[in-house]
């Protein structure tokens, strides 16, 4: 059962998480500690040292999960681990924190990691029905123009489905950038971007049950392989 | 509106440390280990979990939240949590224990505002209101009850939940207490009467025993999502099984990745 994800076999692969202050991580660290990972979370830059592999997780507000980064010193040390290559994920607010900028409540500015903006989801489906906000539940997942080999997708057999609760997605300016859409009763919501070694999805591989911990798994082994 | 996939939430009512099923939400028998459960409906493919503690209310104590912790480290999929959260300390606890959501039902009724100040701190979605509905004989309207069916609250369901989700609920979880744990089949009017007039996901809870009432729940009652205990329990029907009839009807659920876990 366990034995077939990374880690279990090997010596663990040792990931960084980037405790801000956003709220529980507490599932996102157990999903990580099932697929093999040792989780050793950061309250501070200090603590990290030697990184393969960086989760920034993120719930809430844009806002405020950008001031958890700033006000506890993260900015910097996420940009240096990007420019040395490490591989790097973005959970939820985490993913749209990558951005250029966010639209919720006015603009505001984000890591610029990923070039784009955070958009509030339509309200209006395309068949004209209205659209419930915040989406919540369970989306297929679609290809867009980055491969899902070579990404933590791969593993993923595309049309499963995974878990989001968010009512902003992150829009990449350049396309390219996409890895994986969703459709939400048919409309499109940005499920996951990748720009280098970098990653972001929208919805939780913690709660995303066996194709949240696949996932996981497959970030688990680039991380690895690093 | 649009309709979302259909969700398949197992429902596991719970008097620590045991699982247990009531007739009616009363008349309880031990099934079993809750988190032994939860991981294998889990493993089946369920999409959701609800833990409700049967007794907590009663005796004005919460004792769900190791439950909740144990089960967080197994199994990843949401999790709601209720049953005598009494305030948001109550309802921290549970969040910081790895549910996503709470369910209040009695802390509710009493004191309606605990529903907007859950909605503020964690989002409407995390607010889930569990009504325990019991039709008026003769009248196609229902009652809402307290303390599992045994407490009348003099409030008409509709009414009730019309106000809840003004003041933040942002999902409800329905309970029938005339069908619950008679495997004959959802309480459809109630369902019907409650999704003509609020747009929030509508979870009904009380009587599935076949894959038609499945069905029935969803296509009549336009549900948005089904609770299932006795059927799971014990082992009458499987999720796939489930799954697979409502797929056959033309109905939207979820695919989960098929490599096992």
């Amino acid at each position: 059962m366990a034995s077939k994800y990374a880690g279990t076999t090997k010596m663990a692969t040792k990931v960084h998480i980037c405790d801000y202050g956003s709220g529980n991580i507490l599932s996102v660290e157990r999903a990580l500690e099932k697929v093999g990972a040792e989780v050793v979370r950061c309250t501070s830059p200090e603590q990290l040292q030697d990184v393969k592999g960086l989760i920034i997780p993120g719930v809430g507000a844009f806002a405020d999960c950008m001031r958890g980064v700033r006000e506890r010193g993260f900015e910097r040390p996420i940009h240096q681990l990007v420019e040395q290559g490490k591989w790097v994920l973005g959970i939820c607010v985490g993913m749209q924190i990558l951005a250029t900028r966010s639209e919720e409540f006015g603009m505001t500015d984000g890591l610029d990691i990923v070039p784009g903006t955070v958009k509030q989801l339509p309200d209006i489906a395309p068949d004209g029905s209205r659209l419930k906000r915040p989406h919540v539940g369970w989306s297929e997942l679609q290809r867009r123009s980055q491969p899902w080999e070579g990404s933590p997708l791969e593993q993923i057999d595309e049309g499963t489905a995974a878990y989001f609760v968010h009512s902003f997605h992150l829009v990449p300016d350049d396309p390219k950038h996409l890895l994986a859409d969703a459709s939400y009763v048919g409309t499109p919501v940005h499920a996951a971007v990748r720009r280098g070694r970098v990653f972001g999805v929208q919805f939780h591989p913690e709660k995303s049950g066996r194709t949240g911990l696949a996932f996981l798994d497959g970030f688990l082994k680039l991380v690895q392989t690093a | 509106m649009a309709k979302h996939k259909v969700r398949l939430i197992a429902r596991l009512d719970v008097k620590a440390p045991n699982l247990i099923k009531g007739v009616n939400l009363e008349g309880v028998r031990v099934v079993g280990d809750p988190n032994v459960q939860a991981r294998k409906y889990y493993a089946g493919g369920i999409d959701e979990i609800i833990y409700i503690d049967a007794v907590a209310t009663l005796y004005a104590r919460n004792s769900l939240s190791d439950l909740v912790r144990a089960t967080a480290s197994d199994v990843f999929i949401p999790m709601t949590v209720g049953g005598g959260l009494r305030s948001i300390q109550d309802v921290d606890t549970m969040m910081r224990s790895g549910a996503d959501k709470v369910s209040i039902n009695t802390a509710a009724i009493r004191r309606p505002e605990i529903l907007t100040e859950v909605a503020r701190r964690y989002g409407s979605q995390a607010m889930v209101l569990s009504v325990e509905a019991k039709r008026l004989r003769g009248q196609d309207k229902w009652e809402a009850y307290v303390d599992n069916g045994r407490e009348k609250t003099g409030r008409d369901v509709v009414d009730w939940i019309k106000e809840a989700v003004d003041r933040g609920a942002g999902e409800i979880l329905l309970t029938s207490v005339d069908h619950e744990g008679m495997a004959k089949g959802f309480d459809i009017p109630l369902c019907q009467a409650v999704t003509a007039v609020v747009g929030v996901p509508i979870i009904l809870s009380g009587g599935m025993g076949t894959l038609d009432h499945a069905l029935a729940a969803i296509e009549q009652g336009n549900a948005d999502a089904i609770a299932m205990a006795h059927v799971l329990h014990y082992n009458k029907l499987s999720i796939d099984a489930i799954r697979n009839h409502l797929i056959a009807h033309g109905i939207e659920v979820c695919r989960h990745n098929e490599d096992g876990n």
